[in-house]
């Protein structure tokens, strides 16, 4: 049942825009360098925006060129796409439970946009607010609207630069997941668990698990986390 | 480049892509779930973005790492690190990093 009133419905949908403001801008240096990464990776301006359309997923898409510019086979682009957002499995998991009142095809809607960027700020404004839907949608298309189009600027801008190591576009996705880790964290015990997922996802690189690793050291690292919180509640209690 | 086994390849993307996003929140959010399963699902965020990040930090190729100090990301880290804690501004940590990696590749060439 949805009781909101048109201008109530209004102010929610540009609360999202205005809330999307700081990933729109976080979006921007990232999704320039994936349309001008797939562009030199020769990857065609329609195929590189219907990524940004369909799968909307930053790293996994930046990942993705890189192996077709390698000379990688499609199954093997998927499967290591399926890998690396596995996490979000996760993410919508712990999201999940304030959403008990949306219908299906909302749910379905929001969870087409959900990114580490959008998980992020819904993550940090659900516990204290029930979700408004009107809000968190627009947030969420915001979001997409900024990826498409920074990708299409991208791929203008790759047309035009020819040599494009010394705008070390490459450093887009590692200052992204250090800006999105100093987001997520709140306690000492989830520094913690960044250390040791960290530890655990070099030393499994270094044993040879390959991609599987980034899974992998995700549940050690989680597992450790609770772990540790038990284990510091218990001589307490 | 083929366009063909790329859009293949894109169609098949979206699908693996949508299906873990779309399933917990159709299935959880009717259900209550325990307590251990949602503090450990409370860490998941941490642990998952510190596992990409070390591997494009050190620029992992299969068991090929990078630990030597002429790894330039590692240093480019310091200043994202610091911006990123000082602002919280995803837009400020990724520009200064990016502008950190293209001013040392100037000085170095």
């Amino acid at each position: 049942m949805d009781t909101t009133s048109p201008p109530q419905a209004a102010r929610g949908w540009s609360s999202g825009v205005i809330r999307a403001a700081p990933i729109v801008l976080g979006y921007m240096p990232i999704g320039i360098a994936f349309g001008v990464l797939a562009h030199k990776a020769h990857i065609s301006a329609l195929n590189t925006l219907l990524m940004s359309v369909l799968v909307f997923a930053g790293s996994a898409q930046l990942i993705a060129v890189g192996m077709f510019a390698g000379g990688a086979s499609a199954p093997s682009v998927v499967a290591t796409t399926f890998v690396v957002n596995l996490r979000h499995l996760l993410m919508s998991a712990s999201l999940a439970p304030f959403l008990k009142r949306w219908r299906p095809l909302e749910l379905a809607t929001f969870a087409f946009q959900l990114t580490d960027e959008t998980f992020a700020s819904h993550s940090a404004r659900f516990p204290s607010a029930l979700p408004d839907k009107a809000e968190v949608l627009a947030l969420n298309m915001t979001a997409q609207t900024a990826w498409v189009f920074g990708t299409w600027l991208g791929i203008v801008a790759g047309q035009i630069v020819a040599d494009v190591e010394p705008l070390a576009l490459d450093y887009a996705l590692p200052a992204m997941f250090i800006a999105l880790l100093v987001l997520q964290i709140g306690d000492r015990l989830q520094v913690a668990v960044a250390l040791l997922s960290g530890a655990a996802v070099v030393g499994l690189l270094l044993l040879g698990v390959g991609q599987w690793s980034v899974i992998v050291a995700t549940v050690i690292g989680a597992t450790l986390g609770v772990v540790l919180e038990t284990w510091i509640k218990k001589p307490s209690s | 480049m083929d366009q063909k086994t790329v859009f293949v390849a894109i169609l098949g993307m979206a699908l693996v892509t949508y299906i873990p996003r779309f399933a917990p929140v159709w299935w959880i959010s009717s259900r209550t779930l325990p307590t251990l399963l949602v503090s450990w699902l409370r860490y998941v965020p941490v642990a998952v973005l510190s596992a990409m990040l070390l591997p494009a930090l050190l620029r992992a190729d299969g068991r090929q790492m990078h630990f030597a100090p002429d790894n330039i990301f590692l240093w480019a880290a310091l200043p994202t690190l610091a911006v990123a804690r000082k602002t919280r501004s995803l837009f400020g940590a990724v520009v200064v990093g990016m502008v950190t990696v293209a001013l040392i590749r100037m000085v170095w060439r």
